[in-house]
């Protein structure tokens, strides 16, 4: 394998951009997909400090992140529709009742 | 403290009683008065009294058998550094005969008095303050007595106050009436202000005799005492006692009436006719004589200042006498009467005849008491006349409405002495007495006096003669204007004779002032001798051994013998003779007085007492009720009530209430709490502005926040 | 340049692009693909890693059930539509600037870290990795998260349903 900060670089590039992501796009269902790529680049950096340090530990704990994000991928779509329900859009700039 | 008198043995350690028995009647009429009747408040006050007279009858008892006197001590008053006062009685032949003449007449004029205020209480409309009379003579009687029975010039001075206040109280006893509602208040502060100018008097006496006998006192601790006085007064400058004596002059013509402070004794008759017998007759006026008889051994220091005592006493004796010759109201011919008498006293001590002068105090007192009390029931008689007229009415009809009728008038008198006998003949005793017709008292004190004048200093001796014959006149004027001839008005045709309680007492002063005159007679002397143990009789000039004790010369006693007579029978006949041709006139053109005719202009002057009130009034009350209404109103309300409280006080704290109210509590310190109020808002708006409502923009911050930690963890850990 | 890297490199790329297309992509469907292919690259990357059990399960979890149902979702809701004019004019640059930033500590702290690291051994236990091993612990020392996490996907699919049944009265 190759030192491990190669794969740590590449997910924190990838994290970055799941980030800019979130920040930037309006669409609430690509905000969404964003946060999907920043926890992959999470699974990416421990799957291979699992290869470093020899332990399943880290694969485990993939395991897991997998699956919670699937339940909230699940939850939250089914928000968003009904989001859109009322709303009759999905740019989240227009979700902006609570301001102060 | 009582008992220490005790050593002093016999009954002269009952001394304080004198005193106590008055005060202890005034104190149960004013706690239990109310309670009893009007006899039993008059029992009780002239029971005080009785009993203060027989203490003094048994001090004289006592004093024969010890007649140089004793001091009773009774209790320490002021020790203050060089001041000792003690309350001591003193027990001599002097004082004594002063506390027989207060107690004696004292307690006949309360017996009297008993009648009298029972109807002028009545004629007045207030039976209630009969009570409130006794209270005041008890009061007067105690007060008396601690001035006679004083040791020292301190003790003297508060019983001198004592009876000031208690003439005061008496004249005005009828407050709410007299001229115009206020006229009886008014006479008894002139009384009161008038004495308080010879009270002035009398404390720079004492300040002086302070100031300059208490270095010279043993151990240096003066306590005002006649011994010690007579004793250091040798010793101190002559200028120092000739003014001592002066002011205690001026003293003396306060409490006495004599010129120039004797303006108050005339309107004094406003009060009571028991209270003119007693205080201003017979014993408080007398109080002056009294001092200077007790202070003969500083006046016999100095020849000039007696020589001023003697002219003062003269002239005004002289000068009493002549207005006393046009006063018609019957109480201020005696009132003037009594100045002119005192004025006899007085000129007597000053020439230094101590004896003459207080044997005709003695007397003065017995036939003076007698004519004012006559005089009471006489104006009483006209009363009830007056009262039986009024709910008569064919009387009323014959009865001449010419204004308010005075039944103190002696116009309005005239044949008294059908209606009222008892009264009329001791009146005429009293006259007679006072005129100095032999053998009554009068004559012989009077004559004694006269006597002394003519070997000491004869000025004051045509002074007093001249008075003599005047007195003669007013008093038979007097007595053929009230009780002979007809009745001038209506209420005196049906005048009655007073009761019993009233003329048993007139009877009794009566009897005194015939027999009185042989206290002192001449070869017996009795009264000289008594008093010789107290006063040397000094009497710079004597020409011999008789004069000093007051001879009887035998010229002066006819001379004044003579024109006393025939001032009555000139008397007899202007009012009897003339005034009977006067009748014949048309009522206009009739005069009310024979005098006025002849004398003219000269009697209204004599009427209007010479206009001195109005001159006092003039020069010295005028001046001084401006300076005073200047005060109260220029300086003490416009200047510092309005300007200096309300302007400057009041209105400087109100503009710094204001100052600090407004602008500093409101402006500053209200700016202080809403500028830092307002500043949160804004605060709190500018912090608004980070909630957008953006869900991205949150999401940024967090990125932010986690840029920078990660970016402080760099920098940290290296 | 060995194989492994030059092989990484090659795999790098291809995430980078696709995450940037995803990113840049103003159509959401073609974002879902680019996510697609990110995913299915990544898995490549489990596979060189020896996860193969996690690569595997990141094609069909991932890719299989998360992209479809984004892609059903895209699809319901009509969302290929552009975005408008931008509420807040200054988030993207800071949005950019401080990425820059972070990539920047991050490349800070990873050169810095080059000499400490040691490299790894390439000999590794046999079976890391798999099923087999996977099964034997998460049923041996993680069984207590394994049963949450199966309420927890209980609970998501009642919630899912709860969620979009709801406007029925």
């Amino acid at each position: 394998m190759l030192p491990v900060y190669y794969y740590l670089g590449l997910a924190i590039i990838l994290f970055t951009i799941g980030a800019l992501g979130v920040l930037i796009r309006r669409n609430a269902i690509v905000i969404f997909m964003s946060v999907e790529l920043m926890l992959n680049a999470a699974n990416l950096a421990f799957v291979a400090y699992a290869r470093y340090w020899q332990s399943m530990n880290g694969q485990i704990f993939v395991f897991f992140i997998m699956t919670v994000a699937a339940a909230e991928v699940a939850i939250g779509l089914a928000l968003i529709v009904t989001i859109f329900r009322t709303k009759a859009s999905i740019d989240v700039d227009q979700i902006s009742t609570l301001k102060g | 403290m009582l008992f220490n008198a005790a050593n002093t043995g016999g009954f002269f350690y009952l001394v304080p009683f004198l005193v106590f028995f008055p005060v202890i009647g005034l104190l149960i009429n004013i706690t239990l008065g109310g309670r009893m009747g009007e006899k039993a408040i008059g029992a009780i006050a002239c029971l005080a009294s009785g009993l203060s007279f027989v203490i003094a009858v048994l001090l004289g008892l006592a004093l024969l058998g010890r007649p140089e006197g004793v001091v009773v001590p009774y209790l320490n008053w002021i020790t203050i550094g060089n001041l000792q006062l003690d309350w001591a009685f003193r027990v001599d032949t002097l004082s004594v005969t002063m506390m027989l003449v207060v107690g004696g007449v004292g307690t006949l004029i309360h017996i009297y008095a008993v009648g009298y205020m029972h109807e002028d209480v009545r004629h007045n409309d207030d039976p209630g303050r009969y009570r409130r009379f006794f209270v005041y003579f008890n009061l007067f009687i105690a007060a008396m007595m601690i001035l006679v029975s004083a040791n020292n010039y301190m003790m003297l001075f508060i019983g001198w106050e004592g009876v000031g206040l208690c003439s005061y109280l008496l004249i005005g006893f009828w407050y709410e009436k007299g001229k115009d509602g206020i006229g009886n208040a008014l006479a008894g502060n002139k009384a009161f202000i008038t004495n308080r100018i010879g009270d002035f008097g009398f404390l720079i006496a004492s300040f002086l005799m302070f100031k300059y006998f208490q270095p010279l006192a043993a151990n240096g601790v003066f306590s005002f005492d006649f011994d010690s006085v007579a004793t250091i007064a040798k010793q101190v400058p002559q200028g120092v006692i000739l003014a001592i004596t002066l002011f205690t002059l001026l003293g003396v013509t306060g409490k006495s009436a004599q010129l120039p402070l004797y303006v108050w004794l005339p309107d004094a008759m406003a009060g009571p006719t028991p209270v003119s017998a007693l205080i201003h007759a017979a014993t408080m006026v007398t109080a002056g004589v009294y001092l200077i008889a007790r202070s003969h051994a500083i006046y016999s220091l100095v020849p000039v200042a007696q020589n001023w005592v003697a002219i003062v006493g003269a002239v005004t004796a002289l000068f009493a006498a002549t207005i006393a010759v046009a006063q018609f109201d019957i109480k201020k011919v005696l009132a003037y009467s009594t100045i002119s008498q005192l004025g006899f006293m007085v000129a007597a001590v000053g020439m230094g005849a101590f004896v003459a002068g207080m044997f005709h105090l003695v007397m003065h007192a017995f036939f003076k008491a007698l004519l004012f009390l006559s005089s009471g029931s006489v104006i009483q008689g006209i009363e009830r006349g007056e009262h039986l007229v009024e709910h008569d009415p064919t009387l009323h009809k014959r009865m001449k409405h010419e204004g308010h009728f005075d039944p103190q008038d002696m116009r309005n008198m005239g044949g008294l002495r059908h209606k009222m006998k008892t009264t009329f003949w001791v009146y005429l005793v009293g006259a007679l007495a006072l005129a100095g017709i032999v053998p009554l008292a009068g004559f012989w004190s009077k004559d004694e006096i006269l006597a002394e004048a003519s070997t000491l200093n004869p000025a004051i001796y045509w002074l007093l003669i001249i008075a003599a014959f005047f007195t003669a006149f007013y008093m038979g004027r007097q007595i053929f204007m009230v009780f002979f001839g007809d009745p001038r008005s209506e209420p005196a045709a049906q005048a009655k004779e007073s009761p019993a309680v009233m003329t048993i007492p007139l009877i009794i002063l009566a009897l005194l002032s015939i027999v009185g005159g042989f206290l002192n007679f001449p070869t017996l002397h009795t009264f000289t001798t008594w008093l010789e143990h107290t006063i040397q009789v000094v009497a710079e000039g004597a020409t011999g051994g008789e004069a000093v004790a007051g001879g009887f010369n035998i010229v002066v006693a006819i001379l004044s013998t003579v024109l006393a007579l025939g001032a009555i029978t000139i008397a007899w006949y202007l009012y009897m003779r003339r005034s009977q041709d006067m009748l014949k006139l048309p009522l206009n053109k009739r005069a009310d007085d024979p005098l006025r005719p002849i004398l003219g202009p000269i009697f209204t002057l004599l009427e209007n007492k010479y206009w001195v009130d109005e001159l006092y009034g003039y020069l010295v009350i005028k001046p001084y009720q401006w300076l005073s209404k200047f005060l109260a109103e220029k300086v003490d309300w416009d200047f510092w009530h309005d300007f200096f409280h309300d302007t400057i006080l009041a209105g400087g704290f109100n503009g710094a209430t204001r100052l600090l109210s407004g602008p500093v509590d409101l402006g500053i310190i209200d700016g202080i709490a809403n500028f830092l109020g307002d500043g949160f808002k804004e605060l709190a708006a500018q912090m608004r502005k980070l909630q957008t409502g953006f869900v991205r923009n949150y999401a940024l911050s967090i990125f932010i926040g986690v840029v920078f930690i990660i970016g402080y963890l760099i920098i940290r850990l290296g | 340049m060995t194989l492994q890297m030059l092989l990484f490199l090659v795999l790098a790329l291809v995430a980078i692009a696709s995450a940037l297309g995803m990113l840049i992509s103003r159509n959401a469907i073609y974002s879902a693909l680019f996510l697609v292919l990110n995913f299915a690259t990544v898995a490549v990357f489990f596979l060189l890693l020896n996860a193969p059990f996690i690569a595997v399960a990141q094609v069909s979890v991932y890719t299989g059930a998360i992209m479809v149902l984004f892609l059903f979702v895209i699809m319901l809701l009509g969302a290929e539509r552009a975005g408008q004019i931008q509420a807040i004019q200054w988030q993207r640059p800071l949005a950019i600037t401080l990425a820059v930033i972070l990539l920047l500590e991050a490349g800070y702290i990873l050169l810095g870290q080059r000499g400490v690291i040691p490299p790894t051994t390439a000999q590794i236990p046999e079976g890391f990795g798999s099923p087999a091993q996977v099964g034997t612990d998460l049923f041996k020392s993680y069984l207590l998260p394994f049963e949450i996490t199966s309420v927890l996907l209980l609970v998501a699919m009642v919630g899912a349903i709860v969620l979009t049944k709801g406007e029925k009265k």
